[in-house]
């Protein structure tokens, strides 16, 4: 993995994977502080405290076909690699809870990346599932909350029609990216 | 600045329009790239923007594009499967520019990249 934002798009597959109805994604910086996190929430199907104690073991899956899973190592690599820290929150049928903090400026901090993008890509190749997406910096923030845009767009029309797809890509640069300037 | 009462006025601009879109569906192609962790560590999110990018360009209403998890032989990703005329075929080692060919040659004129192909001479 090369970008912050990759990380993010896999472990929210693992939340469309757990069936979640709503995955809240959430980019935090505090540049004063020269620290960052970044949180993925969902209300899937959760998984056990002895699935949950293993989880971070690249040797551990839930896939069938064979015994690699890194992910989440990957994730908690990225953040234990850049002076930030990793926890992972769990319990059966209530969802799972994920969140890496980073510190800013630390010289192997991987950068964000395109985040904008992944964020597009949840939203409109998974029309199940609602996202609430949100960023922070200094003070500012942004969101973008799938339930809202639905209300507004109606049923029948999809994320993913291109006019609706290059409304998207405009107004997460608006709320999602822009707040960051670049810095991430 | 984008506001939600432009997706509504949106929503009512596209409302006749969705009906003869939904028409198209008898011919159409399916394709899927693998978004699993190694798909995605392999830059499969690059490969998949340039596929609807490029059926975006083309107005290919009749193609579906949708992401799928891990298809099983990591080492080949990013990989893209196109499902075309009741067949099925199997794209490797994908890059954003071998995606555009392939919605090119393949999906819009029928002839399959076979160099890309797994198994095909460029892999």
């Amino acid at each position: 993995m090369r970008e912050l934002a990759l990380n993010i798009l896999d472990i929210a597959e693992n939340s469309l994977a757990a069936g979640a109805k709503l995955v809240r994604i959430a980019v935090e910086a505090d540049f004063g502080a020269d620290a960052m996190s970044i949180s993925i929430e969902d209300d899937g199907k959760g998984m056990s405290e002895e699935m949950l104690a293993r989880v971070t073991d690249p040797f551990t899956t839930t896939r069938t076909t064979r015994k690699v899973g890194m992910g989440l190592p990957l994730f908690k690599y990225s953040a234990e690699s850049a002076g930030g820290e990793f926890s992972i929150a769990s319990a059966p049928g209530k969802g799972t809870r994920v969140r890496a903090t980073y510190r800013i400026g630390h010289v192997d901090r991987m950068p964000l990346g395109d985040f904008g993008g992944v964020a597009l890509q949840l939203v409109t190749m998974n029309p199940h599932t609602d996202f609430l997406i949100e960023a922070a910096a200094d003070g500012q923030r942004g969101a973008l909350d799938t339930r809202e845009l639905r209300e507004a767009l109606g049923e029948d029309i999809p994320f993913d029609a291109p006019e609706v797809r290059s409304f998207l890509k405009e107004y997460i640069r608006e709320n999602l990216v822009d707040i960051f300037g670049g810095r991430l | 600045m984008k506001s939600l009462e432009e997706l509504r006025a949106l929503r009512d601009k596209m409302k006749s329009q969705t009906d003869n879109r939904s028409v198209a569906a008898e011919n159409e192609t399916v394709i899927k790239v693998g978004m699993a962790t190694c798909g995605i560590a392999a830059g499969a999110r690059p490969v998949l923007d340039a596929l609807l990018d490029e059926a975006d360009k083309r107005h290919l209403h009749d193609v579906k594009i949708s992401q799928t998890g891990c298809i099983g032989m990591c080492r080949m990703e990013p990989i893209v499967e196109v499902f075309k005329g009741g067949q099925k075929y199997t794209y490797v080692l994908m890059t954003p520019d071998k995606a555009r060919r392939v919605i090119a040659e393949h999906v819009v004129n029928g002839n399959v990249c076979t160099d890309y192909l797994i198994g095909g001479s460029a892999n």
